[in-house]
């Protein structure tokens, strides 16, 4: 009971934060997208325009109407003199209001498709310069889906249905202008309905949407059964479990369906309702209407233009509270997208402005030294811990250790994908915090476990570090590392197109045109992060010759948990749930009967 | 489509029942420009007070009852649509259910959960709204007509006229922008594959300094988005200016027409109203009709990809000869089996034969892609031989009753995949009514026991979604132990212990043997210390059997093995230099 009612308590009082969040967070989002709709400004201001001309002349098309109607009396009581220049009146103002209709259009589009694109284009460019630790802690999947279904309904939602509130709003104040110039009483009989219409609509759509509410959970859980009964129906197969699968998605089927026809039923009540309650208005106007034509205060023609006013004016209402939904769908989404946009970007240090120096880094020697180094991911979990290492030009650095020990790690901080915490990196005397991230980075070539290919030729994706290589380098590239013989075998040679996954390559030749590629660059030190994991240990020999050609003479620094790849190194760091245990040579360490000899020989233990 | 009619045919009552009611309610509609007519003609014409309160009276009460049956046909469709899905969902899951891994391969799993989904909740809506308003639009629209008919003639065929023309104004400009928009939707998913691909490579393109050129690819597509999407807007942008211009040119006839006929006496100004009126109705109901058609044609795709998949032959082949009696001893022979996967150009596997007596364990090895976990998945009968024979215990495995084969295999796949629920729920899996005592014994062999043990919830610790709160070795294991309390008599391990380090491997591999009775084992590994103590070993090479005996004959014999072995022991391999060493030499440490 009492654990109950905490809960409670803890519960409202975080609802309430979170609505204080909210709101100071669409504050800020409002500002923000108003920034972005300033280049749009004229375009806006025009599209308001010309939205209140459209306004203005469909509202008077009926009392032209009425006009006309009140020029036909009776046989024989037919002012046709009157009625011809009216109609042209009507003509005119249809033809207006098709126009400014038409024109908005265009302006919305214009304005709606443009800053999407420079939302996107902005959140893109932010994205090129997040550090990595967004990556890794942020699946690709939902930055996709920020960057673009989110944009989209952003700019539906946002820009469509603001321009749909102002033109609804006046529309309402527009009607009630026209309707109190023709006849002030009808007006307030009007006026007097409307909160009805409203009320009504606004109790149904309070009681559906915790039935909506309890929809979406039962259908998140439904889509959650399904992920998982689709993506892994070979193993529900290997244990026979279909039937109790079935079983399981049958009982929240059912559970769906009770609640998916109480939101439907409920919430398909709100156009029957309002509708009706129209009706009301519309009986209440033609009953005063006809009483005051009686009265001799209106005219029959003044009747039916109030009778279509009563019929279009109540329409905005209802569009109104379904543009709040839209807006408050497209708030969420800017913020989201906003906050990918605001999310810091890496500071980057300015290219060394003495030429002496830069010429210096240009002919880099591969002089590497890390002096007590301190590194942890997540503040409180020290991952490396005063590390020290000088690293000779020329020298081939091992990293080994079990599977997540963090042997990557090291990697990140020389590549400057991460920063150390404290301590430093020097590359020939200079602090890499120091070096513009692209000057660094340029000094290595990296091969990586996954064999990431661009969607592009296979001329491409080797020029990728290097666009403007001539001709004969690529293939130069492509030969030393044994990849020209199958890249001829391709279809069409340099020219295959390779789609993101690699296209019928097998591992080991994706493999190969990732090293052809680094092979191009000729880069002063070399990165192998698991170049050779997901490749078979036959394939593996055929692409060893070509990483050797390419260690040589290079500071190289491989990072393998396959032991027999790394027995050649200069030194090897022995890596432990993130820290460096033991380092040396692999006699050495043989010798020193140590983490490194268990894990060795592990490899023959029955 | 019509394949799927047949899970409607349950709501029969309310599929008649709700556009039933919706007419009623448009024929309510339809009579209130007649009533206004009426108060015009006879109330003020006529200066009859009564009258005009009668028929004011009047107007609420249809609307009472139009907003009865409105309500009544809501309800209908709701639950019609809604069960019709329901059961469709339902019976879609069970049709995949029954696919072979075949078929199930050629659909693909995404395209899969889409269907169950989004697809599904699409239809739904446009079954509902179809029942709502498909019929009622049109009968609006050509009810106007109709009243305007028995009104005046001559006038009405001014509505006859503009019917016609809206028509063809609205559905020639909505076929004309369908292709417009299905290139904004390629372009689209352009633009997607590139922020996907930039994430996707987010390290290699950092480290190749590549930022700027794909700021410039991004930008190119996003140009060429927007130019597209503009384009396709101009198009459609013009469809309510054109509807609002050809309404008030018929109004403009109308007036005008109605003037003359007024003048001559053959027409009330009431009347006129009434017209008038209609034509407002007529707008209204086209604005409709033209969003319930968009919502239509998107649920008529998205049934007809559903029908599809369930118009597919299933793809098993129900042999059944076996009953599920005393299950298999395990032992295990192929018989020059050979074996294409569909739509690949060669055979996965060519021509392997092999027997394992109950209990062995036979060890698989070949580099990437040579046909391993397709052997072992010919063993359960997942796909079945295309030439040649599995023999389970010398019955052909096509012939077994699917469950029982089975219940006699335990697979620990490639991919450690734990489902949603606890350590327990999914242990569980692997056979429902195992007893505590066996879920620990399993863990214990499967090297699983310590990761319970560290949870604070012990074997009740919930595994999140995708099992994301386990480390890819913990998956390992734990799929291992769910293997394990399966129970069957052959255990197939397809390259499951990746994530393991050796020793770990190691320990593994020998609870395995101490297990009693010993299943007969498949260790399928691209290490050759995973294999190398197995009774045998098969080494495959591009679908074919290049080896097949123990280490030590391997090592003599086999060119591909003595590869694969040098390239992972190279100081053992350099020892065995001559073929004819003794075996001794390297492993025995």
């Amino acid at each position: 009971m009492s654990k109950n009612g905490f809960n409670e308590k803890t519960k409202s009082a975080h609802s309430k934060k979170l609505r204080f969040t909210l709101d100071s967070v669409g504050r800020g989002t409002a500002a923000e997208l108003l920034r972005r709709l300033k280049p749009y400004r004229f375009k806006f201001a025009l599209s308001l325009g010309l939205s209140l001309v459209y306004v203005f002349l469909t509202l008077l098309i009926p009392v032209l109407a009425g006009k006309i109607i009140d020029c036909i009396i009776g046989a024989g009581r037919v002012d046709f003199a009157e009625i011809a220049p009216l109609l042209l009146k009507l003509g005119a103002a249809a033809a207006g209001a098709a126009l400014a209709q038409w024109l908005v259009s265009l302006c919305n589009n214009s304005i709606t498709y443009g800053c999407v694109r420079d939302i996107r284009a902005e959140a893109f460019r932010r994205v090129q310069k997040l550090p990595l630790a967004y990556f890794d802690s942020h699946p690709a999947g939902e930055t996709v889906s920020r960057m673009l279904s989110d944009a989209d309904q952003l700019a539906d939602g946002l820009l469509m249905g603001f321009s749909q509130l102002f033109t609804g709003i006046m529309t309402i104040i527009g009607t009630l202008v026209f309707m109190l110039t023709v006849n002030p009483l009808i007006t307030l009989v009007v006026v007097a309905v409307t909160p009805l219409s409203l009320a009504v609509a606004s109790f149904i759509s309070k009681r559906t949407y915790s039935m909506f509410r309890k929809q979406n959970e039962t259908r998140g859980e439904q889509t959650a059964l399904i992920d998982e009964f689709i993506g892994e129906q070979k193993l529900i197969r290997a244990f026979s479990y279909e039937t109790r699968a079935e079983e399981r998605f049958n009982a929240v089927n059912e559970k769906l369906q009770k609640f998916s026809l109480r939101a439907v039923f409920f919430s398909s009540l709100t156009n029957p309702c309002t509708r009706f309650v129209n009706a009301v208005i519309y009986a209440g106007v033609a009953v005063s209407g006809a009483f005051s034509v009686l009265a001799g205060g209106l005219t029959v023609g003044g009747l039916s233009a109030f009778l279509s006013y009563a019929n279009q004016y109540t329409k905005p209402f209802n569009e109104i509270s379904g543009v709040i939904t839209e807006l408050q769908g497209a708030f969420a989404c800017a913020a989201g997208l906003f906050e990918l946009i605001n999310t810091p970007a890496e500071v980057d240090a300015a290219a060394a402005p003495n030429p002496a120096q830069r010429n210096e880094k240009a002919e880099s020697t591969g002089n590497i030294s890390f002096r007590n180094v301190c590194f942890s991911y997540t503040p409180g979990t020290e991952l490396i811990r005063d590390f020290s290492l000088e690293v000779k030009s020329g020298m081939r650095v091992a990293i080994v250790g079990p599977t997540g020990c963090g042997k990557t790690t090291l990697i990140n901080l020389l590549m400057r994908f991460y920063d150390v915490n404290s301590g430093e990196i020097l590359i020939d005397g200079v602090e890499t915090r120091s070096m513009p991230r692209h000057e660094l980075r340029k000094k290595f070539g990296m091969v990586l476990q996954e064999t990431w290919l661009q969607a592009g030729t296979v001329r491409q994706n080797i020029a990728m570090g290097r666009p403007q290589a001539a001709e004969n380098e690529i293939i130069a590239a492509a030969k030393a590392c044994h990849a020209h013989g199958f890249i001829m075998r391709l279809p069409k040679g340099y020219d295959t197109v390779l789609d993101e996954a690699g296209g019928s390559l097998s591992q080991g030749q994706k493999q190969l045109l990732c090293i052809a590629r680094v092979m191009l660059l000729n880069p002063p030190m070399l990165i192998l992060d698991e170049a050779t994991s997901s490749i078979d240990t036959r394939t593996e020999l055929l692409v060893q010759d070509a990483f050797a050609k390419l260690m040589h003479g290079r500071t190289s620094f491989i990072v393998a948990h396959r032991l027999s790849t790394v027995r050649e190194a200069d030194i090897i760091l022995v890596m432990r749930s993130g820290r460096i245990v033991e380092s040396g040579t692999h006699d050495e360490l043989l010798r020193a009967d140590g983490f490194y000899k268990k894990l060795y020989e592990s490899q023959f233990a029955r | 489509m019509k394949k799927l009619l047949i899970y409607m045919k349950k709501f029969r009552k309310e599929c008649i029942s709700a556009p039933l009611f919706k007419l009623l309610e448009a024929t309510f509609e339809l009579f209130v420009p007649l009533i206004v007519a009426a108060i015009i003609d006879n109330g003020i014409d006529g200066k009859s007070k009564s009258f005009i309160i009668s028929m004011g009276l009047l107007l609420p009460a249809l609307a009472a009852v139009g907003l009865l049956c409105s309500v009544t046909a809501q309800f209908f469709a709701a639950k019609a649509a809604i069960g019709f899905c329901t059961d469709l969902r339902a019976a879609l899951l069970k049709k995949i259910q029954s696919f072979s891994y075949t078929v199930l391969d050629t659909l693909g799993v995404s395209g899969l959960i889409t269907r169950m989904t989004s697809d599904i909740n699409q239809i739904q809506t446009g079954v509902n709204l179809s029942l709502r308003l498909l019929l009622r639009s049109p009968f609006v629209v050509f009810g106007a007509m109709i009243m305007a008919f028995t009104i005046d003639t001559r006038c009405a065929l001014i509505f006859a006229g503009v019917i016609v023309l809206l028509c063809a104004v609205v559905f020639s400009i909505m076929l004309a922008s369908i292709p417009k928009y299905r290139k904004v939707q390629a372009e689209l998913d352009g633009v997607t594959g590139t922020v996907r691909e930039n994430l996707a490579g987010v390290r290699v393109l950092r480290a190749f300094c590549r930022e700027e050129e794909q700021i410039r690819t991004f930008d190119r597509r996003s140009e060429k988005l927007l130019g597209l999407q503009i384009n396709a807007g101009k198009l459609s942008a013009l469809m309510n200016p054109l509807t609002l211009i050809i309404i008030n040119a018929a109004v403009i006839i109308l007036l005008q027409s109605g003037a003359i006929r007024v003048a001559s006496g053959s027409l009330t100004q009431g009347q006129v109203v009434a017209l008038y009126n209609l034509m407002a109705q007529i707008l209204v109901e086209l604005i409709k009709m033209a969003n319930l058609f968009i919502t239509i044609t998107k649920s008529l795709a998205c049934a007809d990809r559903v029908a599809a998949v369930m118009q597919l032959d299933s793809g098993a082949h129900g042999g059944k000869k076996l009953p599920a009696n005393g299950s298999p001893c395990g032992s295990v022979e192929f018989k020059n089996v050979s074996f294409e996967y569909k739509n690949a150009g060669a055979e996965a596997l060519f021509d392997i034969s092999f027997f394992a007596k109950p209990g062995q364990t036979v060890g698989i090895i070949g580099g990437t892609g040579s046909g391993k976990s397709t052997l072992v998945n010919l063993v359960p009968n997942f796909y079945s031989a295309a030439k040649g024979q599995v023999l389970i215990d010398g019955v052909n495995a096509d012939d077994y009753d699917r469950a029982a084969l089975l219940s006699a295999v335990s697979v620990v796949p490639q991919k450690a995949v734990l489902f949603e629920g606890t350590i327990r729920s999914n242990l569980l899996m692997g056979n429902p009514n195992a007893s505590e005592a066996e879920l620990f014994a399993a863990l214990e062999t499967a090297q699983a026991a310590e990761i319970v043990r560290t949870k604070p919830q012990g074997i009740d610790e919930p595994v999140l979604r995708g099992g994301s709160n386990f480390s890819g070795g913990q998956k390992q294991r734990l799929s291992i132990a769910r293997a394990l309390v399966h129970g069957g008599r052959i255990l197939i391990l397809d390259d499951s212990a990746s994530a393991l380090d050796f020793a770990t491997d190691a320990k593994l591999r020998a609870a395995i043997r101490k297990l009693s009775p010993a299943p007969t084992t498949f260790i399928v590994s691209q290490r050759a210390a995973s294999v190398m103590f197995a009774d045998f070993i098969i080494v495959l090479d591009e679908g074919r059997a290049v080896g097949h005996g123990t280490h030590e004959e391997l090592l003599r014999n086999c060119a591909v093995y003595r590869e694969i072995y040098a390239s992972q022991f190279p100081d053992e391999a350099a020892k065995l230099n001559v073929p004819n060493n003794t075996p001794e030499g390297g492993a025995a440490k």
